[in-house]
């Protein structure tokens, strides 16, 4: 993701949360996004199959 | 400054009183804290009140007369939790306090104030916009580290045991940077019941203290079944200060390597290697760590998000702009990421838990450097430039992921002017043999908590 589709992505997200979001903002959400992408690649790449469960359970 | 257990046992014995610990405790608070901002807020009249308590009880309980200082996400009944923000400050005054406060003064504790944090616990530095930094008591134009900075900055000389919080590390880094023992349970060990939360997948809360023993009679009175945490595990909790001392004969010790090798300072690992040299520790490599922290990233970003979103609509500009903007951008990750980030934990955990079969502790840095100058932003590792705020938990977001126990135990490298932590991990549930070994790292005198 490039910068400018970070922000392009922001500015719609920010719509679709209904959450103002003012100019100076933008480039720390920026900054903050395109680290979570580059932070997650590794886990998106890793084969955890069809059948691992996600740990939280909830117990009633 | 004496230890907790050395006031509680003269507390009891009637060479001292529970009022003359707490008066010197508020004494050293009115001479170190204008510089060193630990405090937020000093309760001296509940303090005295407490304590003339303890000090006309039969009995008076483990912790007789040791004065305390929580960060200031607990619940103390009369003051707003402000959990280091601005927004919080306009909340109702708690009406009653949170449960491990009510724990410790049961045991005879004394509750002496809160203390300084980064905000929503979203940190990992100790600094904070609204009430400014937590000074670094070994350097004060140092960081404490985060997000419990008020607990680092107070239990170096002013109080001999504090209660933090610790998500992704906020326990261990401050202990680390500040060289005090810290310990971080394992997750659903202590109830989280009156404090304010960041991430329910990942919270944990624990004691900061200068001895592994005073950790130990800490995390004793502490532990027990609660309702007010659904996370809370329903298991026994066996004391562990009475087998502190047995040493570590038997135990069989592993150094972690592989990602836990790399991107670290010559004093990190420096202080691993004497760490694990005296501990005659093996290598292991733990694979899918790299994952593991990323998943950790993850969950705390969304969760984080959605614990804040009102706030961030409403009162976005009452936010630290450095928490806010993360915060924001953790509302705008996709669900599927994080489903995947769960999904992980679980691997993961297998992953340390079939590690766990062939060693008792494993050993890791606790943080990549010392101490950083506050208003640092850039951490220089492995000729890389890296944002510091985020990876000064670089080694501590893994091992809180699976909720595993860990003391961070304090390191002081020949002629050093700054102390750096190595964290000793244990299976879930076996905080003795953490602590055991911390034990034993202090009493050979490898690691010490200095004063400043």
């Amino acid at each position: 993701m490039t910068q400018p589709e970070a922000e392009t992505l922001i500015d719609a997200m920010a719509v679709f949360l209904a959450l103002p979001l003012a100019a100076d903002w933008r480039p720390g959400v920026v900054v903050h996004l395109m680290a979570a992408q580059r932070i997650a690649g590794p886990l998106l790449a890793l084969d955890l199959g069809d059948h691992a469960q996600p740990a939280p359970v909830y117990t009633p | 400054m004496t230890s907790a257990l050395q006031i509680a046992m003269a507390v009891r014995r009637g060479t001292t009183t529970a009022v003359a610990e707490t008066e010197d405790a508020l004494a050293r608070i009115a001479a170190l804290n204008p510089a060193l901002n630990a405090f937020t807020a000093v309760a001296a009249e509940r303090a005295l009140r407490q304590a003339a308590a303890v000090d006309a009880r039969a009995d008076k309980g483990p912790l007789a007369g040791v004065p305390f200082a929580v960060k200031n996400l607990f619940d103390v009944a009369g003051l707003p939790t402000r959990a280091g923000s601005k927004i919080n400050r306009d909340l109702p005054p708690a009406t009653r306090d949170a449960t491990l406060i009510t724990r410790l003064e049961a045991a005879g504790a004394v509750l002496v104030g809160t203390l300084n944090m980064g905000e929503y616990a979203y940190d990992f530095t100790g600094e904070n916009a609204h009430d400014g930094p937590s000074r670094n008591p070994h350097d004060p134009g140092r960081m404490t580290g985060g997000s419990s900075g008020g607990c680092g900055a107070a239990t170096v000389g002013m109080v001999p045991l504090s209660l933090g919080s610790d998500t992704n590390g906020s326990i261990r880094v401050p202990a680390s940077l500040c060289g005090l023992f810290g310990l971080k349970p394992t997750y659903g060990r202590l109830t989280r019941a009156g404090t304010f939360p960041f991430v329910a997948s990942l919270d944990h809360l624990g004691p900061f203290a200068r001895h592994a023993g005073d950790l130990a009679l800490a995390y004793d009175a502490m532990t027990g079944p609660d309702a007010g945490d659904a996370a809370l595990a329903d298991r026994p909790a066996p004391p562990v200060l009475p087998d502190l001392a047995r040493g570590i004969a038997g135990l069989r010790v592993a150094r972690a390597g592989g990602y836990f090798a790399a991107m670290q300072s010559l004093e990190a690992t420096a202080a691993l290697d004497l760490v694990a040299g005296a501990l005659g520790a093996a290598s292991v490599v733990i694979d899918g760590v790299t994952e593991a922290r990323a998943a950790a990233y993850l969950i705390t970003m969304a969760e984080g998000a959605a614990l804040h979103l009102d706030r961030l609509r409403h009162r976005g500009a009452d936010f630290d702009p450095e928490v806010r903007d993360r915060l924001i951008a953790g509302a705008m990750i996709p669900g599927a990421w994080v489903a995947r980030a769960q999904a992980c934990r679980r691997v993961f955990r297998d992953r340390m838990l079939a590690a766990f079969a062939d060693c008792d502790v494993i050993v890791a840095p606790a943080t990549p450097c010392t101490a950083p100058l506050l208003g640092q932003k850039v951490l220089d590792l492995d000729g890389q430039s890296l944002p510091l705020r985020p990876n000064l938990g670089l080694f501590t977001q893994p091992i809180s992921f699976v909720g595993l126990p860990v003391v961070a135990v304090p390191v002081w490298l020949p002629g050093a002017a700054l102390p750096i932590g190595v964290q000793v991990i244990a299976a879930p549930w076996r905080e003795d043999l953490a602590m055991r070994v911390a034990h034993h790292l202090e009493t050979t005198g490898l690691c010490e908590a200095r004063p400043a």
